[in-house]
């Protein structure tokens, strides 16, 4: 075998990050059969194009399963972190479907979902309030002198959000051990970069907050795996606040009601060549990291986890409709509406 | 290095009377003293002590992580708080302005409030300040801001009109899992009148529960935070000039509403008015008429009305801003009107 492996990485980390990759998009692609199929109801979010952003810098992190490691924001871009994470094949289909079974009960949508022993905790759809929720949470880990660092997904869009601009500089001035992932794919649903800022780069930000910054290609695995290192050794070391741009390109439209049209098809095209499985599986390959056959078992594995997770999550119940009363409060009872029962009383209402 | 107790903060100790304020600093102080996972967050709450001097000496003996002086940014430092009440702290949050708590509203209603609902887990957060009118702030620095929040469901709302309650329901707050937003009036913070002698030993008063501050049977008012004393000013008036018997709850938790309170006295006097000192249109009046109508409908005698501030910006001048607060002779008048039914 090869004795040039990357990064400190060795081949069985190297087939971890290939397989998170096609996790990644086997899940995603799974998502679009079941949308056609009608089990899908709400919005269909693809990261095609991005997934080596997520997976390499997730896997540059200390994950843990009992509330010691560190601790992850993704956006519905970044569903690959959240696998890296913990998060289950099942879990993420039975969100998608709204199952009762699902981490949210029905409340909430897609990786919209939290789990402290994990380390993740879902965005809402505001943007930038992860940010400000994630300078808090990187705080508590300050006050209690945890050596634990946080990470923040967000997009193009959101870098514009008054929440970004607030939480960044609250977390800047306590220093807090948090690192901000700039996903620049290039489009806020359909508005280009330039339509949300004058800077040709985000790392331009991060000198008025004080920060440090770094830009890499968002489409290489390894390089963002290295680049997030160096992050999260600053962030862990003291240096505080980290900014992360992932530069690459959303090859999908912001959802799949979203045709695209906006974009030349050449530009499109010209991304495709660069998308980050095909790159890596040809590095591995011609590096020797992994063979040809490992690399397709991979794939078909991972086409095969995420058909058997969502079949079993088809399976499972919907909400039952007068939940939706529950869990508004620890401990105030919601009252059902007065006209539900069997003799309708405006006294209960 | 921590320092011991200031001598204003033990006034209850050696049995003297506190103010309004003082009653909240002894409760903060005594909650942060006996759970180390609270902790303050706000501007100039640190070295300054806040605006108002609510966490003077806080900083001396707590340190500057567990009272953090904050940028100017109210999502910001909110939002954070919200981070860390994630993972198990219990921050609580110095509005320097209640006026000032519009730039959290998006964090306050879209994420604080459906965290448990979301599955994310509760939220022991609490968010307090100063509000009201009377003081010449003039349009931000004299609003009541329970209405923006009070249709948000999963907050709770606290306005306390007493140093026992306002002390009580403070650390009640503090030990709540859900979100409390707690408003502090600024013309009792310091009232002369107020100031009592608080018992010397941990107590809470809870959330959710009105106080029937004056009883009376032929009709109820229905009020909070400086109008308790404005009511309770004109119900003694009206017994002694008019002879009539009025009483006076006092909600205290404005949400969740304490309904029977309500209803128990409606069914008693037959007759209601509600006076806030909040703005008419969309003000609490409305949902306690519905709610009356709801539950005590053929217990009536006459129309539930209301005494409240006019709909328009708190005015700065003081002519001005005397109209545009309710005052006792509303209420009297309001009440002598009701009466005639």
């Amino acid at each position: 075998m090869s004795d040039s492996f990357p990064a400190g990485l060795d081949g069985e980390r190297l087939k971890g990050l290939y397989r998170a990759l096609c996790i990644t998009r086997a899940a995603e692609e799974r998502l679009e059969i079941l949308q056609k199929q009608g089990h899908v109801t709400g919005g269909l979010y693809r990261s095609l194009g991005q997934e080596a952003g997520s997976v390499g810098a997730a896997f540059a992190l200390r994950r843990e399963s009992d509330g010691t490691g560190d601790f992850l924001a993704p956006t519905v871009r970044a569903a690959g972190a959240m696998f890296l994470f913990g998060a289950t094949l099942v879990d993420f289909f039975r969100q998608y479907m709204a199952r009762e079974t699902s981490p949210t009960r029905g409340r909430e949508a897609n990786v919209h979902w939290v789990d402290y022993q994990k380390g993740f905790v879902g965005p809402v759809s505001p943007l930038g309030t992860m940010v400000e929720i994630m300078a808090g949470v990187t705080l508590s880990f300050s006050l209690r002198g945890e050596d634990r660092v946080g990470m923040v997904f967000y997009g193009d869009g959101a870098s514009s959000t008054g929440a970004w601009h607030e939480g960044l500089n609250f977390a800047a001035v306590q220093r807090c051990p948090l690192i901000l992932m700039v996903e620049a794919n290039q489009y806020a649903f359909s508005s280009p970069t330039a339509k949300n800022t004058r800077v040709q780069s985000f790392t331009e930000k991060a000198p008025g907050y004080g920060i440090g910054a770094e830009s890499v290609d968002g489409t290489d695995v390894i390089a963002v795996y290295e680049a997030v290192s160096r992050a999260a050794e600053r962030a862990r070391g003291g240096l505080g606040t980290q900014l992360i741009e992932l530069k690459y390109f959303r090859r999908l439209g912001h959802a799949q009601h979203d045709s695209q049209e906006y974009v030349d098809p050449a530009l499109i095209a010209e991304w495709e060549k660069k998308d980050p499985i095909a790159c890596f599986h040809r590095r591995m390959v011609d590096n020797g990291w992994a063979t040809e056959q490992e690399l397709e078992t991979l794939w078909h594995e991972s086409e095969e986890d995420c058909r058997v997770a969502a079949e079993q999550a088809i399976a499972e119940p919907v909400p039952h409709g007068p939940d939706a009363v529950d869990d508004v409060y620890t401990d105030v009872t919601t009252p059902h509406p007065w006209t539900r029962g069997v003799s309708p009383d405006p006294r209960l209402a | 290095m921590e320092q011991p107790t200031p001598e204003y903060l033990q006034k209850t100790r050696r049995g003297e009377p506190v103010t309004l304020l003082e009653a909240i600093s002894e409760g903060l102080f005594e909650e942060m003293s006996s759970d180390e996972r609270v902790f303050l967050l706000g501007e100039d709450i640190g070295t300054y002590g806040g605006a108002f001097k609510v966490t003077r000496g806080f900083l001396e003996h707590f340190g500057d992580r567990r009272v953090i002086d904050t940028p100017i940014a109210e999502g910001g430092f909110t939002g954070a708080a919200a981070g860390a009440a994630h993972m198990g702290l219990r921050p609580v949050v110095e509005m320097q302005f209640m006026d000032f708590i519009s730039p959290a509203y998006d964090v306050i209603t879209n994420y604080i409030a459906t965290s448990l609902y979301r599955g994310a887990g509760p939220m022991p957060l609490v968010i307090r300040g100063p509000v009201g009118g009377g003081n010449r702030g003039g349009p931000f620095h004299s609003q009541n801001v329970e209405m923006a929040f009070f249709h948000t469901p999963g907050l709770k709302i606290v306005y306390p009109s007493t140093p026992y309650d306002a002390k009580g329901l403070i650390k009640s707050a503090i030990r709540d899992d859900n979100p409390v937003i707690f408003e502090e009036h600024k013309g009792l913070y310091r009232a002369p009148a107020l100031r009592e002698v608080l018992p010397d030993e941990d107590y809470v008063v809870p959330i959710g529960k009105a106080n029937t501050v004056r009883e009376g049977k032929d009709l109820t008012v229905v009020t909070y935070g400086a109008m308790v004393h404005k009511s309770v000013e004109a119900a003694e008036l009206l017994e002694k000039e008019d002879g009539l018997s009025v009483e006076v709850i006092d909600l205290r938790t404005l949400l969740p509403l304490d309904d029977d309170a309500i209803i128990e006295s409606v069914k008693k006097t037959g007759k209601v008015l509600v006076v806030h000192e909040d703005t008419r249109t969309g003000g609490i009046a409305g949902e306690i008429a519905i709610r009356i109508s709801e539950k005590a409908f053929e217990w009536l005698d006459g129309p539930i009305l209301r005494v409240t501030a006019i709909d328009s910006p708190v005015p700065y001048s003081g002519s001005l801003e005397d109209y545009f607060l309710p005052q006792t002779s509303d209420v009297v008048k309001a009440a002598r009107y009701l009466a005639g039914y």
